[in-house]
């Protein structure tokens, strides 16, 4: 039998919106009945439109809210947070990086802090191994021991989305939610943070739900990619086939919009917009 | 002449363990209609040399600088009165965490409409037809029903469309966008890269572009500065940059892109140091 960490079928979630001050409250579907299924040590990359209910769907996976409808299977159990609050165990086993890194640290607690607390929460360590503990993760995700003890509004946007992800790691999870957790990254840190992603998948076969909405970096690291537009699932498939052969209109209408490196692109929108000018001078 | 200009820019932080510089000497200018593009290391200074623009940086900076002025304003010592003419209007920012600089405790209606009010002197009414129509141009969905949603009721894209609205609702001359399409997928990246260029031709408007997508770079920008750890290690047009960098950071930040992963490993810039055999 194929091994499932995480299991979705048939998710849902509304929301309810007011309509200002005449308008009539009204329940919004954000996300339509999702089906998927990610192996352990695999990575599920979904994309999608801005809007189309990745994160809504997300923190449903990390059990941070509860579902409208549908049901959600952890290693073979099935969840319902709003039955039965997860212990600490299974907290500890699906860990969440957050589209809003901001928004999900605490600005009075320093970094040292914020990197030590889950471990003082779940382990036996003693203070000198856990900040032991600290301060190698933060070599790792390409922050430096120095950093230990600011807070978090002295980091810059990429910094601080690296501490989430060195948060998020720090109990060794089972499953991990990562938000577009390298959309703030030069391509450097970001290829940096990718490879100990990949590698910690290596060693401990961690399973990956992973959002994003640069294609090169799926590619990269996801196995099997959906598709999302408006709460809707429109492609499910592995990832060379997606990339090969994309079969739905929004996913491939995705491809095309992709930014373009090349020169001769490059050169030639220069051009035009010399030309642009020329015309609007005169 | 250019519409900004920086010279010799630096900021210092003081932190627990002294001072940390974090811009360390840094040159910039920028012409009415021009796409000035800032890429570079993650920590290089970028966001917080701009913020010494707009002087939004915390007690804890001390930012000095040879030169720095907006249409021959100094913008070192003018007065507080001077600075809220400039200041949100005349000179914008779209900040890297969007949803960080919303106010949670109003609607996003509210926030777009004050500054309709305030910076553009619109009728309640009027404020609220040129909220809807800003929020139709950056493509947010039933931009008449959205008005109504606190930021916290909105992703992460949408909270960035609401605040590049504000931004380009007081027509400014210049525009900082630091990061701007982050939480954006790349049609509505597209949908807003290009309203920004339309924006740049039709009122002159500079754009300010700090980014990390070399795609958004080669597809906007007129010309391109590199930072790493607080200083400039390179300036040039886009075409020069991307046809011949000369420096290797910026080599090894191009060769550092997803499609030139080799086996199942991505190339870093030290791993790029490494074979080029500089430090
Ligand atoms: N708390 C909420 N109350 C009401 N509507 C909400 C709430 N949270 C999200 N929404 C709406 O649900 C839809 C899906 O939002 P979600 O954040 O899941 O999108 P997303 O795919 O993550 O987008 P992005 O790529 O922009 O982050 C959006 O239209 C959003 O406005
Ligand atoms: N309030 C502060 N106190 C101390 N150091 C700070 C403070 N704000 C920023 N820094 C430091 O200044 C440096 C530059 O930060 P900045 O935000 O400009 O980086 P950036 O180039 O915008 O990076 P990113 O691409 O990650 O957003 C970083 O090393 C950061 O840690
Ligand atoms: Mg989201
Ligand atoms: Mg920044």
């Amino acid at each position: 039998m194929t091994d499932y960490v995480v299991e979705g079928k048939g998710l849902t979630q509304d929301y309810y919106v007011s309509g200002g001050m005449f308008g009539k409250a009204k329940t919004v579907r954000a996300v339509k009945g999702i089906d998927f299924a990610v192996e352990r040590g695999k990575t599920l990359a979904i994309v999608g439109e801005s809007g189309s209910g990745k994160s809504t769907l997300a923190r449903i996976v990390a059990l941070i809210d509860h579902q409208s409808g549908g049901t959600l299977t952890i290693e073979g159990h099935e969840v319902d947070i709003a039955r039965h609050k997860p212990d600490h165990v299974l907290r500890s086993k699906v860990q969440m990086v957050f589209q809003n890194p901001y928004g999900s640290l605490n600005p009075r607690q320093k970094v040292g802090d914020v990197l030590t607390e889950p471990l003082l929460l779940n382990t036996k360590l003693s203070a000198r191994e856990r900040r032991e503990k600290a301060e190698a993760m933060l070599v790792k995700v390409g922050l430096g021991a120095e950093h230990y003890n600011r807070y978090p509004h002295m980091f810059s946007g990429g910094q601080r989305q690296r501490i989430a992800i060195a948060r998020a790691l720090m109990l060794n999870p089972t499953l991990l939610v990562l938000d577009e957790p390298v959309s703030a990254l030069d391509l450097s840190v970001q290829a940096q943070v990718l490879n100990l992603l990949a590698d910690l998948q290596d060693e401990f076969s961690l399973t990956y739900v992973f959002i994003s909405h640069d294609l090169s970096v799926v590619r990269y690291i996801a196995d099997d990619v959906l598709v999302m537009n408006k709460g809707e699932c429109v492609e499910q498939a592995s990832r060379d086939e997606i990339f090969s052969a994309p079969k739905h209109p929004y996913t491939q209408m995705l491809f095309a919009a992709t930014p373009v490196t090349d020169v001769e692109a490059i050169r030639a929108r220069v051009a035009h917009r010399k030309a642009l000018r020329a015309g609007a001078g005169a | 002449m250019a519409l900004l200009t920086i010279r010799n820019l630096t900021v210092a932080f003081a932190t627990a363990s002294g001072s940390f510089r974090a811009v360390d000497g840094i040159d910039l200018s920028v012409d009415p209609r021009e796409v000035l593009a800032i890429v570079g290391e993650s920590g290089s200074g970028k966001s917080v040399s701009m913020l010494a623009v707009m002087g939004l940086l915390p007690d804890t900076a001390t930012v000095t600088a040879d030169e720095m002025t907006f249409d021959g304003h100094d913008l070192l010592h003018m007065t507080g009165a001077e600075r809220r003419r400039i200041i949100g209007r005349e000179i914008t920012m779209i900040f890297q965490e969007p949803i960080a600089s919303l106010n949670p405790s109003f609607t996003v209606g509210f926030q777009i409409e004050e500054v309709l009010r305030l910076n553009m002197g619109l009728s309640r009414h009027a404020a609220r037809a040129r909220a809807i129509e800003l929020f139709t141009a950056v493509g947010i969905p039933e931009p008449a029903v959205k008005i109504h949603a606190y930021p916290h009721q909105m992703s992460g894209g949408q909270c960035q469309r609401v605040m590049i609205a504000i931004a380009i609702a007081s027509n400014p001359r210049l525009l900082i966008a630091d990061e701007p399409t982050t939480a954006l997928d790349v049609t509505i990246q597209k949908q807003i890269l290009d309203l920004l260029m339309e924006l740049q031709e039709r009122h002159g408007m500079a754009l300010i572009m700090i980014t990390h997508d070399m795609g958004v770079v080669a597809e906007t920008a007129d010309r391109v500065i590199v930072q790493y750890k607080g200083h400039k290690m390179e300036e040039a047009d886009v075409l020069s940059l991307f046809e011949a960098p000369s420096h290797p950071y910026t080599r090894a930040l191009l060769a550092a892109l997803p499609e030139n992963a080799t086996g199942d490993r991505l190339p870093t810039v030290s791993d790029f140091f490494g074979q080029e055999g500089v430090q």
